[in-house]
């Protein structure tokens, strides 16, 4: 997909102006996941699941190679039929050569972030191919023409009210429908797109590598529709998505769950185990997964960034994010937003592409209590801005005016210098300052003056 | 006992009164103040801007100036962090200086952080009777000194009611140079948390930077709302009066 991470600052600024609907739809929703996910946290001992996932996901990075070998063998063992993929370009090849051999012309999708990464729907759709989202939030995207705004709410930043209009315009649904009625107007489009398609594309919450098991969390029931109604399911599975072993599971199910929604288990687990026997009534004729590297396996040999790969997209940390609720995640310009995207995108996609995305954070540290697999965020956005310095890709007045202050607070006497001339300006001049940094800050902040004396010139009078 | 004040560079050039009351209170308290005249930033700023280099100019000054102390007390979380956490942090990688800045970290307190830990205290006086008091929560205090509770057991002991705010512990949208890098995005947390605040008497918050930054929004919007370094109002409590000097 294009990323336009570069426009960050911008498009935040835009959006908080001209759409301060969507700061009201993300704030709203996203302090209600995260205080649902605060309530199931407290509900078991978080601190010991959290150390127990972290500890799993780590030993599975370190590892990978022996078990994405394993998974292979697995998934072979199940009659599933394996492909690898480098990069999105070979991703979209294989995806391309099934569509073609197998002459599918409808494909029905289940919500997956990775897919978005590797732009799976304008790919079919030059293939003449008709792509159907069944999950409802990514639905009403999808009749937008909009990528997902947040990595489990993909619709998070629309209101009530808009879905109705839209709905109205392309449904006739009346103007003031409940949510039901607009559910229900699109379950029945959906149902028909399940009958039709040839093809149910995927991605995967878990791969256990023991059994070659596809794990796949949902509330809606249209993904175990779109992988068990179509003769064809392919899976997309990023190599960072393998746990060892069937029980580990256990864990990882329920912890994603109450950190994503706060719920105990998503409405509906699917483990698919392959494609349908000759015993089984349903499911489908074949099953592809399509293991995906895209930039992957240089994060997980950046000895500072690799524990970014432990994640397990439940968005609890844009939840967390008081930066992410005042934009929604479009601002970020890429498909993963938040505060894990602002850690994530530089390693898949390059510092240079995304160099505002790590200072799109406060350094608040919420994120970082609210991950179930304990990624360090905010010590890693620092690691990317420090990168940022080294690799003189910040801003050159920036990095002349912290030498200046570095040289200056490293020498008492210019310390002091500094201080008295702040005392020297005129009353007022710094609300009509042309510094551009004071001038940012005193354009949204009035009444910054310094204290009459300083601290100092007290001290040295005698408190 | 003899502690080094760090007043920092916030506090000593904006809330002058912040250090006056930390020292005052300290001495109330039985503790003999030094104020090493050398000290300056402690290069936070650098340090979250990525500058690392120029922050470990700023840490070995530092680092110079309070070696001989045995206690460093700081009127703010943010800069007690950077002292605590981000020090030894900056020289991972070069074991005479982490060393140096792991002794420094050990014996840094933000100033509620010390009265409580270190001293013991949990009762300054009564001076803060019927006053409702919303706590701002600096989100590194909270979150990587873990200070949550110290500074509301010191406020509500001396007669103060803390308000029950819902946004208590969100971001205020300081963040440093991220206030200026991302002005309209501060902002708008500011707006946020502000608009959650009940009715009270005074804001507090360990955090000097926090409260340039909400004071200063609170200015520009005219919210009739008064806002005070924790230091001060912790020597308000102090004394078993109510000053009346809102």
């Amino acid at each position: 997909m294009q990323v336009r991470s570069n426009e960050y600052p911008k498009e935040a600024a835009r959006v908080i102006r001209e759409e301060p609907q969507v700061r009201e739809s993300v704030t709203g929703a996203t302090l209600s996941f995260d205080a649902k996910r605060r309530a199931a946290y407290a509900e078991v001992d978080s601190e010991q699941w959290r150390h127990f996932a972290e500890g799993v996901k780590n030993h599975v990075l370190m590892n990978l190679e022996h078990y994405l070998e394993q998974a292979e063998a697995a998934l072979k063992r199940n009659g599933v039929q394996v492909h690898w993929a480098e990069d999105a370009e070979e991703a979209q090849r294989i995806v391309a050569t099934l569509v073609r051999e197998r002459g599918v012309k409808r494909v029905v999708k289940a919500k997956s972030m990775l897919s978005e990464e590797l732009g799976i729907n304008p790919l079919l759709e030059s293939l003449g191919v008709s792509v159907l989202e069944t999950d409802l939030g990514e639905y009403i995207i999808q009749l937008l023409e909009q990528p997902p705004s947040h990595i489990v709410g993909p619709a998070i930043h629309l209101g009530l009210e808009q879905i109705r209009r839209l709905f109205h315009e392309r449904f006739g649904t009346p103007l003031d429908a409940a949510p039901d009625a607009l559910a229900a107007a699109a379950r029945k489009l959906l149902r028909q797109g399940f009958l039709e398609a040839e093809m149910g594309i995927s991605g995967a919450n878990f791969m256990v590598a023991e059994t070659g098991t596809i794990a796949l969390i949902e509330n809606e029931g249209n993904i175990r529709l779109s992988t068990s109604a179509p003769r064809l399911h392919v899976a997309l599975v990023g190599i960072e998505k393998l746990l060892p072993r069937f029980s580990d599971l256990a864990v990882f199910l329920s912890l994603t769950a109450r950190a994503a929604t706060g719920q105990r288990l998503g409405t509906f687990v699917s483990l698919i185990q392959g494609p349908r026997r000759s015993s089984e009534p349903d499911g489908p004729e074949e099953v592809h997964v399509v293991f995906v590297d895209n930039g992957r396996s240089s994060v997980l040999a950046d000895e500072e960034a690799w524990e970014t790969l432990r994640c397990v997209r439940c968005g609890a940390c844009l939840n967390a994010c008081p930066v992410y609720r005042q934009t929604g995640g479009h601002a970020y310009g890429y498909v993963y937003s938040g505060p894990i995207g602002a850690v994530l995108s530089p390693g898949l996609v390059g510092l240079e592409n995304t160099k505002p995305l790590p200072y799109a954070s406060s350094l608040c540290g919420a994120c970082y209590e609210a991950c179930p697999v304990k990624i360090p965020i905010p010590k890693l956005l620092l690691t990317w801005r420090h990168r940022a310095v080294e690799e003189g890709l910040t801003p050159r007045f920036e990095k002349a005016a912290i030498q200046g202050y570095a040289l200056a607070m490293t020498r008492p006497w210019a310390y002091r210098l500094a201080a008295k001339a702040l005392r020297l300006l005129p009353e007022k001049a710094l609300d009509n300052t042309v510094v551009p940094v004071l001038k940012a800050w005193v354009e949204g902040r009035a009444g910054l003056k310094p204290s009459p004396r300083s601290f100092r010139e007290l001290w040295e009078e005698g408190i | 006992m003899r502690v080094a004040l760090f007043v920092t560079c916030l506090a000593d050039q904006f809330f002058a009164e912040a250090g006056v009351a930390a020292v005052k209170l300290l001495r109330h308290l039985g503790v003999e103040v030094d104020f090493p005249p050398a000290q300056t930033c402690c290069g936070q700023p650098a340090y979250n801007a990525g500058y690392w280099s120029e922050a470990r100019q700023m840490a070995e000054h530092t680092l110079g100036v309070f070696e001989d102390a045995d206690y460093v007390v700081l009127p703010s979380g943010s800069c007690t962090t950077m002292l605590r956490a981000f020090y030894p942090e900056l020289y991972r990688d070069n074991p005479r200086m982490f060393a140096r800045a792991s002794s420094l970290s050990g014996k840094s307190y933000e100033l509620a952080e010390f009265i409580v830990r270190v001293l013991g205290i949990t009762r300054l006086g009564q001076g803060l009777a019927g006053q409702r008091i919303a706590y701002h929560h600096g989100c590194h205090a909270l979150r990587e000194l873990g200070l949550k509770d110290e500074p509301i057991a010191l406020l509500r002991s001396a007669g103060a009611e803390i308000v029950d705010w819902p946004a208590a512990t969100e971001c205020c949208g300081f963040g440093g140079l991220f206030s200026v890098k991302l002005p309209e995005v501060s902002l708008g947390m500011a707006d946020r948390k502000l608009s959650t605040l009940p009715e009270i008497d005074v804001l507090t918050s360990a955090d000097g930077g926090c409260l340039l930054h909400l004071s200063g929004r609170i200015h520009n919007r005219g919210l009739p709302l008064c806002v005070k370094p924790l230091a001060a109002v912790l020597w308000e409590a102090a004394q078993n009066r109510r000053t009346q000097d809102a």
